[in-house]
């Protein structure tokens, strides 16, 4: 052989181009089937988070959820008593962790009026001296009210604002609740619950079961709460109070620190653990890992935990999630929305634009 | 001790092979997991992580055993419009092989998460605590992996047009000997 010249052509040149046709195109489609464009049935964080901001509309900065808020700084005192169950160093006997947490009001609105719903929601987010975190957000009811992802994106479509009225159509409301009878112990609680004056009083859920890992690997399926040690509130609010709740904190946390117990309920054999919506009964052991101190508020414009996204799947060692199917949604939906907002905060100069004089 | 001059030496063929796989991977999991709000979205990006890390470390060791050992020449009779997309699509490709994994994790440092490896492995912040930072490390990360997979697909197709069209032993210097290669090579004892 001397000089190869151009190549000659190849038997059945046909059969060869569909070929390379066939592995591009198909590696290509497969491709966008996992991306979600050939997959539209799919509940996406993109669909779930456009329905949060359809429903309490856009507003650029602001979390798509949980917008209305105020930052606050403190830290958790450990008992020790939790140590034996979980072998986080934040549970170690006398270990004093430093927190920012975040409390805030339901919906994607954050001019929504402090008196409109009796939901408030304490976010927390735990430093450990080695580099860990323990982030972990909470809501002040037992329950949620639906148990997966599907369902809660059901919820937020029947409970959309009608562009006629601004308001939820009470008929689809209803039909939603009649379609979904897990959502009984959560309307038990909202019916009898007035907006509260003051974030202090309240006791914050962490809804989902998670477990402890013990020094020694064994698990222990747990659901966490804080009760507040705070005295008591004026009475409820109600919709004509647009914005008592901050600085009701801002006029306690002047007089002092706020505490909160944390207490971890074990769960029993046969509990439901990855199912938000049924409480577990009251009798169960329940430890008393400390105490949650609250030092101070900032404004959420500018605090700390503007910059934080609370995904209750930032976990130290010695905690690990459960199978609950909303955990991975609610991370999943965090996450683009701090997408979203970190990039309008990114266009807008470093700073959430303001929509009006707070 | 004569080698084929014609193929790839062998450690760049066995990398080469597994960073297909690992790269592929890790380009379906992450679109995978941002699009999914199910339990897929946790181990997908549990395994993101250190598969990216992974894929950093193998990246430098491939680019130094490039440096070592020259690949084989690409053909005397391709045009210079196909050597260049040649050169420039394999340099493309080693700059995102690198350039993806530092991406990703300096767009967790910027958000403020701890970059968790799993089995207690946690690597230490390369970029501030700061949300402008994390936007637009997000989007690189995003918009980059499109140009990966978008490259990659482009390798396929040229790497299958070498190997079935032109025939001109492009492909075949990435796979193994031809066996009257490797006979000529040993002299023919028999």
């Amino acid at each position: 052989m001397n000089q190869p010249l151009a190549p000659p052509r190849p038997p059945f040149p046909f059969a060869r181009w569909a070929l390379i046709a066939l592995a591009v195109g198909g590696l290509g489609t497969a491709f966008a089937y996992v991306a979600g464009p050939l997959d539209p049935q799919r509940l996406t964080p993109h669909r779930l988070v456009d329905r949060l901001q359809a429903n309490g509309g856009t507003h650029p900065g602001y979390r798509r959820n949980h917008a209305k808020g105020v930052c606050v700084i403190g830290r958790f005192d450990s008992s020790g008593a939790a140590a034996p169950y979980s072998r986080a160093a934040l549970f170690a006997a006398g270990a004093r962790t430093p927190l920012v947490g975040r409390f805030a009001l339901p919906g994607g609105n954050p001019y929504a009026p402090d008196g409109g719903v009796p939901i408030r929601s304490f976010a927390l987010r735990l430093t450990q001296a080695d580099g860990q975190q323990w982030r972990t957000s909470m809501n002040n009811m037992p329950v949620f009210p639906v148990a997966t992802p599907q369902a809660f994106f059901e919820q937020l479509q029947a409970t959309a604002p009608d562009p006629a009225t601004g308001k939820p159509d009470p008929a689809r409301q209803k039909a939603f609740f009649q379609a979904h009878p897990e959502t009984a112990a959560f309307r038990a609680w909202i019916k009898d619950q007035r907006p509260s004056a003051s974030y202090a009083t309240e006791p914050y859920y962490g809804l989902n079961a998670f477990y402890f890992v013990a020094a020694d690997g064994a698990r222990h399926a747990v659901r966490w709460q804080v009760e507040p040690d705070n005295g008591a509130a004026a009475a409820p609010l109600g919709a004509q109070d647009v914005d008592a709740l901050a600085g009701e904190l801002e006029r306690r946390l002047a007089r002092g620190p706020l505490r909160w117990r944390l207490w971890a309920t074990l769960a029993a054999p046969g509990d439901p653990i990855d199912d938000a919506t049924r409480p577990w009964p009251a009798q169960r052991q329940r430890i008393d890992a400390g105490t949650v101190v609250i030092e101070r508020a900032q404004d959420q414009d500018s605090g700390e935990c503007r910059d934080i996204n609370y995904d209750p799947l930032v976990l130290p060692d010695g905690i690990v999630a459960s199978a609950d199917p909303l955990l991975p949604a609610r991370s999943a939906a965090y996450a683009e929305s701090y997408r979203r907002r970190t990039l309008e905060e990114a266009r807008a100069g470093g700073r959430p634009p303001k929509e009006s004089a707070r | 001790m004569n080698r084929d001059e014609t193929m790839f030496w062998w450690p760049a063929r066995v990398l080469h092979w597994l960073m297909a796989i690992m790269i592929l991977a890790m380009l379906f999991v992450g679109a995978g997991m941002v699009a999914s709000v199910s339990e897929r979205h946790a181990w997908l990006l549990a395994l993101h992580k250190p598969l990216g890390i992974a894929i950093l470390a193998l990246a430098v060791l491939r680019m130094a055993l490039r440096l070592w050992r020259r690949p084989p020449p690409l053909p005397r009779e391709l045009g210079a419009a196909q050597r260049l997309a040649a050169q420039a699509s394999h340099w493309l490709l080693y700059a995102l092989m690198l350039a993806m994994p530092l991406i990703g994790w300096a767009m967790l440092s910027a958000g403020g998460y701890p970059v968790e490896l799993g089995g207690g492995w946690r690597l230490p912040p390369i970029a501030p605590f700061d949300p402008s930072w994390f936007a637009t490390l997000r989007w690189l990360h995003r918009t980059l992996a499109y140009a990966l997979f978008a490259l990659v697909l482009l390798h396929l197709g040229a790497a299958l047009h070498h190997g079935l069209i032109r025939r001109d032993g492009v492909l075949r210097s990435m796979l193994w000997r031809r066996r009257d290669a490797v006979a000529a090579a040993e002299g023919d004892a028999d």
